[in-house]
This record gives structure tokens, sequence and C-alpha cells, in this order.
């Protein structure tokens, strides 16, 4: 990566053009790591100048959807955070199974990962049937990928250690069928998903839900952005609900979280 | 190449290291003096979920403040930031902390070409970076990018590192500035104080 390829002043210019051109608002990302995103990308299409790369990522509609796809980043797991998951299957669920029926949403899903652990939860405890998992993204590349419930088998070893410090008491493998290098997630997991695009940055509150999931999202975004997200977040949320972010993320400095109280020592709030 | 080295200011000190660089930081940090006044940053490898042991095992050796790096904080003279596991660390230009769980530098997460990088860019001439004991590359091109920008690259000396490889690479690829003795590694620090 040619570190210095592109300045600061040409990230505003290109982010600027990308929310004229196509809408979307990544002005309030953290400035850092959407430099470093682009810096890299540039470096790896083998630009030779700034402008022919503006050029691109403004007019070329297949050279933005690609743009888009490396710009944010869609790294994820299966039962990432083992002991998140326990306190998931220990302490929330349980307290969602008395309602009828179960709304939840995984912000910024990615390619979906922490749905399909999500639904293995809800089937153990057997809450699956009553229960919705909304998974949303900014990205529609990476929601094809989610729907299809598929991921690569050499990652399978290291969700199944997961999934068991997690406190999962099954064979892991019950979930999946191997079929060449992909693992096939069981579709009664996925029938219990809906997957839409959504931007947090620019899109409004769809439904109320009594789990929220935003799990390393919000890392990209600077501090207003982060604001104006949780109180997405609160206006999606029910009384009582739960609103779980990543392990370094935090509602602590956000006005409004004295309105929520941390469950144990996750980074789980429950709305008050 | 000197031991010690007139240099400008020290806004901030990037300290990375991989296999072996835990006891040079354990021999590092009862040197160090109260009066450093400038952050300390340190990013190693290591597995996820050990997350507070490095920070506990400094915190006992040393009168700094030590502490897990968080999530857009800003970074304080005389602070020790640990790089979380399993986040790469940038710096944004505000000088706050900007965490990161984008794709493995060099198969590591945090990499340390990523945070000497981004370093670089913000406290360009005002940054010093040593690269410690490690049996990977990961750390080189940062180096470079610390000296593209000014700042001062310094390497443990392979012939006191446990793992000679990384500082090795190091030393043939980013020409350092300076390459110190493990044991000399505190007083260089404490030279560095800003007057």
């Amino acid at each position: 990566m040619i570190i210095d390829a592109i300045d600061n002043e040409q990230v505003d210019t290109l982010l600027n053009d990308v929310l004229e051109a196509h809408g979307y608002d990544f002005l309030e990302y953290s400035h850092a790591s959407i430099k470093r995103r682009i810096t890299r990308l540039y470096t790896l299409d083998s630009f030779v100048s700034f402008a022919e790369f503006r050029y691109a990522v403004k007019t070329d509609k297949k050279y933005f959807k690609r743009f888009l796809e490396e710009i944010t980043v869609n790294v994820t797991e299966m039962f990432r955070d083992p002991t998140f998951y326990k306190s998931l299957r220990n302490d929330v669920l349980p307290a969602l199974g008395t309602y009828p029926f179960i709304r939840i949403w995984v912000a910024g899903c990615s390619t979906g990962e922490e749905a399909y652990s999500l639904a293995i939860l809800l089937k153990e405890l057997n809450l699956l049937n009553k229960s919705l998992i909304y998974a949303t993204d900014i990205n529609p590349s990476v929601l094809e990928t989610a729907k299809q419930g598929m991921f690569p088998l050499n990652y399978l070893k290291g969700y199944s250690e997961n999934y068991v410090h997690s406190g999962g008491l099954k064979d892991f493998s019950s979930y999946y069928a191997a079929n060449y290098s992909l693992a096939k997630f069981d579709e009664a997991l996925s029938s219990k998903m809906i997957f839409s695009t959504h931007n947090l940055v620019s899109d409004h509150s769809f439904n109320e839900f009594q789990l929220i999931l935003c799990r390393n999202v919000l890392i990209y975004f600077d501090k207003d952005l982060q604001h104006k997200v949780f109180q997405l977040f609160d206006n999606s949320l029910e009384n009582l609900g739960y609103l779980a972010l990543g392990s370094k993320e935090s509602l602590d400095f956000w006005p409004n979280a004295k309105n929520y109280k941390r469950v144990k020592s996750e980074k789980i709030w429950r709305k008050l | 190449m000197e031991e010690t080295l007139t240099h400008g200011k020290c806004s901030a000190l990037v300290i990375g290291g991989s296999a072996g660089s835990l006891d040079v930081l354990l021999e590092i940090f009862p040197n160090l003096s109260t009066r450093i006044n400038f952050p300390i940053i340190i990013v190693t490898h290591r597995k996820a979920g050990n997350d507070s042991l490095l920070a506990d095992l400094l915190k006992n050796r040393t009168s700094l403040m030590v502490r897990e790096a968080e999530e857009k904080e800003k970074l304080l003279p005389g602070y020790v930031y640990i790089v979380p596991a399993d986040y790469h660390l940038l710096i944004e230009n505000s000088h706050t902390i900007s965490l990161d769980y984008s794709e493995k530098v060099n198969y590591s997460r945090p990499s340390i070409d990523v945070t000497f990088q981004s370093a670089a860019e913000v406290f360009k001439k005002e940054l010093v970076c040593i690269l410690l004991s490690g049996s990977n590359a990961d750390g080189v091109e940062g180096l470079k990018a610390v000296k593209k920008y000014g700042g001062l690259a310094v390497v443990q000396d392979p012939q006191t590192a446990i793992m000679p490889y990384m500082p090795q690479q190091a030393l043939n690829n980013a020409k350092p500035d300076v390459i110190l003795d493990s044991l000399k590694m505190a007083a260089f620090i404490n030279e560095l104080i800003n007057k």
C-alpha cells in the first residue's frame, strides 16, 4: 500500500463526489479508517492518478459497486466473542422468551455470520419459531451472500470452537452441510431472517425491536454520527429491549445513556 | 549509526513487537521515567481473548498510567496505551484513537504496520517508533513510512532479540536511524522527554 498516494483533501473530494453522485454519505466516518480503506483500494486497483480514480468512482456504476464493497469493512465471524454470546444465551434471550413474538434487528450484518449465530441460539432455546431477524447492511452485495447462508468451510473449525466456548452443547456440524469449500447452513435458520439494505447514516427507523445487535460498525463512525445512530436505535427499541454492541464500543458518552442499564460485564444495555 | 541521536520534539512513541517482545517490555517498563511527557502506544501480536493481561503486567512495573486503548479516546502525555487484541489501531488528526476490525495485515491484527503508518501520517517528524523482537516482517513497511515522514525509526539489535527475524528485516529494508541493545532501551526512551 502506498500510504501517501492520497491526501486528506482528496479523501474529502472523493467522499463529496460519492454523496452527490450516489447518495451515500461517508463524511462522518472516522477519517483515519476510511482514508486507509480508500488508499488500499487505490493501490489494489493500480490507479495511476487520483483524477482517474475519482472519475471511475463518480461515473462508473460498476466500479462504484466495488468501491462500496471495499470501502466498508465486511470482516465478521460466527459466535465472535464467545462470552458475549453466552450472555445472549443465558441473560437476554430467555427474557425475550416471554414475548409472544420476538423481533430482532442485526444492523450492519455484513455477510450474515452474526445473524446465523443468533438464529442457532434461538433455535436451541426453542424460540426460533416465534422470532424474526431483520438483517440489514448498507451494502447489497454482502446481503446476497448472507441470504445464501454459505460460509467458507475452512473458517468452520474456528466458529465451532467459538460456539462451544459460548456454551453451545450440540454438534456444531449438525447445522450445516459441507459442500466443496463451503458450509451451507440449515435453511430453517434463514427462513426466519429478512434481509434488506439499510443505511444507518441516512435511513430511518423501520420497526420496533426487542433486541438490536450492531457490533463493530460504530467504530467506523465519528462521535457525532455514533450519537445519531444511538438515537435511531433508541427510536427502534421497545422499552425493556436490549442493545448489543461490539467489544470496544460503548453507550457511555451518549447523553441518553442514563435511560439504559448495562447487562453484566458484556457490551449489552437494556432500555429502561 | 549512533545510539544517542539529537532529535526534535517527541509527540508520540509507538513500540511494536511480536514473539519475544514481552521480555523486552518487562525490562523497559520499570526503568521508565515518571516524567515522560508524550503518549506511548504498544502494539504487540497476541491471541484474542487475553485482553487485559498485558496491561496488567505492565501496570505493575511502572507508575505511568497504563490502559487498554479505547475507541475515540484522546492520546494524553504520560499515558501508555495497549492496542487491544484483534483490532487495528489508527490515529486521527485530532490525536484520538480509531479502532478498526478490517482484514489482517501480515497475518496480524493488530498489525504493527497499520499503527506505525497511521502515526507517521499524523505526528510526522515528532514521532518515534521502536520495533522489537518478532518472527514475521510486520512493522518493516511501517518503519519505512516513519522515515518517509521524517520520524525516528528505531530497531532492537537483532543480536539481543529472542526472535531476531523482525528487527533484522527492518535493518535490511527500512534503514532505521537507531539500533538499540534491549538493555539500553529504557534510557533511550527517557532521553526523548521534551524539555
